[in-house]
């Protein structure tokens, strides 16, 4: 009964995106008001239909209930009840259903707290949330539906994947969703400024609050994910290049180059056409990510079970949303403005180059991903495309972006002068020169890579923090009190401050630990030492455990340094009956210095096993980072100015405007 | 109370400890072998490396590496000899000649002429006396 | 028009990108194409499963042309695979020889003795020595060679009767004449 409810939820859900889609638009056209103002109720009645679907699959879940088909496929009667809840998105039907509730979720925000926007323009972008709905409702109902019963019902389930059976599981998928998804709402701002024809400063500014909370998502999904990797593939990497991981990084990076346009769209009203371009893109790179992930066209190792039809089908959507969209900007950026003037050199062109550069970056990510589909397609042969060639390609043409993301920040608006930047610059160049040499001498070893990377690190670093000192010398006249004078900075300012350290200290995360890591295989005895720098690993040997589903080999590890105990680490070997398979469960002493990781490999004869043990130098630090631009992400939108003036915005109030304007002058 | 045992038990250890030997007879082949797989991709599980991957085929060709290094071979050699077999797509860094070329240097010409329009459109947005905003 | 034309760059590049998608969705990126069709098939001796003491060796079959199974009693296609084979053998003239990957001896002679042996001999490839020398990476496989030793088709996972009506038994017999 309850799935039936749950089916039928979806079907009126998606009959109330239909009318969210199109009477809306007919009615602005038709200046029918009746109609047009159907959008609100209609999207929040396919929200409330949505989120009664997904409850009643999470209910499934919950009682067991292996009639269901997907349930009995993802699922199992031992299976701990968080991972049954999470169970709903380990596979495809179930994490389709997850992305069409995160629109559900951002359409319902948007019908809360766009209230304030112009009446038509807020109509128009509700009922193109509505279309970008219907198509994914769509796909969940006629290639993917989680309701499909199965008759006669399993005894129990398959289990979900023992992979999955992790707390990241929980949190991974709906948070990266949210950032995927999140973009559609730019996206929609997008698409209802190119049908108003009028893309102006108050689009820039009610964009670019919903941009960055899309942003702050993707970060912490893409960072959770990466860090889920690192503790639970058990080789310690954190970052694979697989086509996946990209589908969700093109977007991030350009969502980032959407955060900066849309700042220079907002204060000059300039590169209009280049900012919706992007806002188009962003949601594009999402929806392209799906395809790439459901279709099976790229090995990956999130691929699902792949069917031709579902690949048809948002193919298909691809070409409408997209295309259609496309489409609409290629009538309308001709008739758009150029907007104010400013110099060659100045904070805007900065902030432009900065796009440049991310753009580039993310075509090195989408040609690196695409790149043996293409070969394949043209019959060129068979090719991969593999970390080494990201490592390559990336990193050099971000390199030189990361080096203007010192110069940009310390630029004046409208007109810099490049010396005035250099003298500023001064210190942070000492300070980033003595370091590059410094770090590698501690650490014990040199090379290029690390130079560079420490060189960068330090770079960004430093001239955020010169940035702050200028910031609050140029207010100690007015404001001598140090604190007051800290505090009567904008939280928006500190967003940008907190995101660009993040991105030095995720910087100098990835250059120490892939400079200095260390891992060594081992045959280890009971009671054997394996002696890693000044570090003494102890194997204390095995014992068998019993999980809630599964049976371990746990084995124990001291570890201590001139003879004191410094961690006690407890790697697995698990191995999960229902599906028959063997995880590696590794175990790992975190720490702001290092982490040490150990892995079990096989037994082998008399007690002994195979060991890997991985020393990792500050790669805490990568996700620390992450966490920092996610943070800064979450200061710029607390900044009460930046929230207030909206409000006063739509009331027409030139007060409001000079405010926002001075929020953003930094 | 706890730290105390765990003491007692790293003393009472310390007296019959071994020392952990690499599991490798060549820790040198090894580290060559390990360097090299990490950019060969396992033709079994697609998605690993021949370094990660646990499959037999990985374990073979790894014994394989191994005795072909013994034998002197050097690494170019060696990946000469799985190209060969299993063609460019056992390669993470895919050659660059005339079909990848794109793929190598494509993404820097997007930089320069990136570079090159935001210039030329800065040049000229600078330059258009019609913009609004002069002295705003 | 010019205007114009430069905002459709954006439109036209996914079209571009959405044809190529198109057709990667009728690709396997899973089957890797073996550069060694065109080439000489490696040359090998192998112990025969029925008789280890003796030995076959790819120079005696110089001047016929061949088809190498590589199976194994492990795997599961190979046993799905082993019906069309037996049909193969009963309908067709082709010689298929089979090289019995990483197997046990009495595990392979098992499944022959359950399922028939479509098979002129089988040979056994224990160590899985001979399968790297073919590029093996997935049983079962199938090449094709010709009477110069040279293979000429190499079909990747179980022959299935499409791939055997339009492709293999044409080709065998356009190599034979």
């Amino acid at each position: 009964m309850i799935p039936e409810i749950g089916h039928f939820s979806l079907i009126l859900a998606f009959c109330f995106a239909i009318v969210q889609g199109t009477l809306p638009l007919i009615g602005v056209w038709q200046h029918k008001p009746m109609l047009a103002n159907v959008a609100v109720p209609a999207a929040r009645l396919q929200f409330l239909f949505i989120a009664i679907a997904f409850i009643s699959l999470d209910y499934s879940f919950y009682v067991d209930d292996f009639s269901v088909l997907y349930v009995a496929s993802t699922s199992n009667s031992q299976l701990p009840i968080m991972y049954k809840l999470a169970a709903i998105w380990g596979g495809h039907e179930g994490s389709m259903l997850l992305w069409v509730s995160m629109l559900g979720l951002w359409t319902m925000a948007v019908t809360i707290y766009a209230e304030a926007l112009p009446q038509t323009f807020k109509i128009r972008l509700i009922a193109v949330m509505g279309m970008v709905s219907i198509g994914f409702l769509a796909f969940v109902i006629f290639t993917s539906n989680p309701f499909e019963r199965l008759i006669p019902a399993a005894l129990d389930g398959r289990d979900l994947n023992p992979l999955l059976q992790d707390p990241g599981m929980v949190f991974h998928p709906p948070v990266l969703y949210m950032g995927y998804v999140g973009f559609s709402v730019a996206f929609a701002f997008a698409i209802a400024a190119l049908l108003d024809g009028k893309l102006d400063i108050t689009w820039a500014r009610w964009t670019r609050p919903w941009t960055t909370v899309a942003w702050v998502f993707l970060t912490l999904g893409i960072a959770f994910g990466s860090k889920w990797a690192y503790y639970e593939l058990g080789w310690g990497g954190w970052w694979f290049w697989d086509a996946v991981e990209n589908a969700s990084f093109m977007p991030w990076l350009v969502g980032t180059a959407l955060i900066h346009s849309l700042a220079v769209t907002e204060k000059r009203d300039a590169f209009k056409v280049w900012t919706v371009l992007l806002s188009i893109s962003a949601f594009s790179l999402s929806l392209l990510g799906t395809f790439l992930v459901r279709s099976g066209v790229l090995t990956s190792v999130h691929a699902f079970a792949t069917d031709p039809r579902r690949g048809v089908f948002i193919l298909l959507y691809l070409v409408v949303v997209i295309g259609g969209a496309l489409l609409l900007f290629a009538w309308r950026a001709p008739k758009v403005g150029l907007g104010e003037k400013f110099d060659v050199v100045s904070r805007e062109s900065m902030l432009l180059a900065n796009n440049v550069v991310l753009v580039a970056a993310a075509g090195s990510v989408l040609l690196g991903t695409m790149y043996p589909l293409l070969m394949d397609a043209l019959g060129a042969g068979k090719i991969s495309v593999g970390p080494p060639y990201f490592d390559a390609v990336f990193v050099a043409i971000m390199a030189p972006g990361l080096f203007l993301m010192g110069l940009g920040p310390l630029a004046k608006w409208k007109k810099a002068s490049l010396p005035e930047i250099g003298a500023r610059l001064k210190v942070a160049a000492v300070i980033s020169v003595i370091s590059s040499v410094l770090v590698p001498f501690i650490m014990g070893k040199m090379s290029l890579m690390v130079v560079v990377g420490v060189f960068l690190a330090f770079w960004v670093g430093s001239t955020s923090l010169i940035l702050l000192a200028n910031r609050v010398k140029s207010r100690s006249a007015a404001t001598p009190n140090l604190v007051d004078n800290l505090k009567g900075i904008p939280l928006a300012f500190y967003g940008m401050f907190i995101a660009h350290l993040g991105i030095g200290v995720f910087i100098l995360g990835v250059t120490l630990v892939k400079g200095y890591e260390s891992e060594q295989d081992l045959r280890m005895e009971i009671n054997d030492v394996a002696k890693i720098g000044n570090l003494n690993f102890t194997f204390e040997g095995t014992q068998t455990i019993k999980g809630p589903n599964y049976e371990s080999q746990q084995g124990t590890f001291t570890v201590t340094k001139n003879g004191k105990a410094v961690a006690v680490l407890h790697p697995e070997k698990r191995f999960y009956p229902v599906q028959g398979s063997v995880m590696t469960e590794a175990d790992i002493s975190p720490g702001v210095i290092k982490d040490l990781y150990v892995s079990l490999g096989e037994p082998l004869e008399k007690g002994a096993w195979s060991v890997r043990i991985y020393i990792k130098p500050f790669v805490q630090w990568i996700w620390a980072g992450a966490i920092l631009m996610a943070l800064g992400g979450f200061c710029a939108l607390a900044d009460k100015r930046y929230r207030a003036r909206n409000k006063k915005l739509s009331q027409g109030s030139k007060e409001g405007e000079q405010e926002a304007h001075e929020a953003f002058a930094s | 109370m706890k730290k105390l045992f765990v003491v007692l038990l790293l003393l009472a250890n310390a007296a019959f400890a071994g020392v952990a030997k690499p599991l490798a007879d060549d820790p040198v082949i090894e580290a060559r072998l390990k360097a090299m797989s990490r950019e060969l991709r396992c033709l079994v599980c697609q998605n690993s490396t021949l370094a990660d991957s646990t499959a037999p085929l990985a374990e073979d060709l790894r014994k394989e590496i191994r005795v072909l290094m013994h034998e002197g071979k050097t690494d170019q050699e060696v990946v000469a000899y799985l190209v060969a077999r299993y063609g460019d797509f056992v390669r993470y860094r895919p050659p660059v000649n005339n079909e990848t070329a794109v793929l190598w240097f494509g993404p820097f010409a997007l930089l320069l002429i990136g570079a090159f329009v935001l210039y030329r459109v800065l040049k000229k947005h600078a330059g258009n006396d019609e913009l609004k905003g002069e002295d705003a | 028009m010019k205007r114009t034309a430069k905002f459709l760059i954006p439109l036209v590049l996914f079209l571009i990108a959405v044809g190529f998608l198109f057709k990667g969705l009728f690709l396997d990126p899973h089957e890797v194409p073996s550069p060694l069709v065109g080439k000489p098939a490696p040359a090998f001796t192998a112990p025969l499963l029925s008789e280890p003491s003796k030995r076959f060796n790819t120079a005696d079959m110089k001047g016929k042309v061949w088809l190498l199974n590589v199976w194994a009693s492990w795997c599961v296609a190979c046993r799905e695979e082993h019906p069309a084979l037996m049909e193969m053998a009963k309908i067709s003239e082709i010689a298929t020889y089979g090289l019995d990957y990483k197997d046990t001896d009495a595990e392979a002679q098992a499944v022959i003795d359950a399922n028939g042996n479509p098979y002129k001999e089988i040979m056994t490839d224990a160590d899985g020595k001979i399968g790297i020398d073919y590029g093996v990476y997935g049983v079962p496989e199938t090449y094709v060679i010709d009477k110069l030793g040279i293979i000429r088709y190499k079909q990747i996972g179980p022959i299935t009767e499409q791939a055997f009506f339009s492709k293999i038994l044409p080709l065998v017999k356009a190599l034979q004449t």
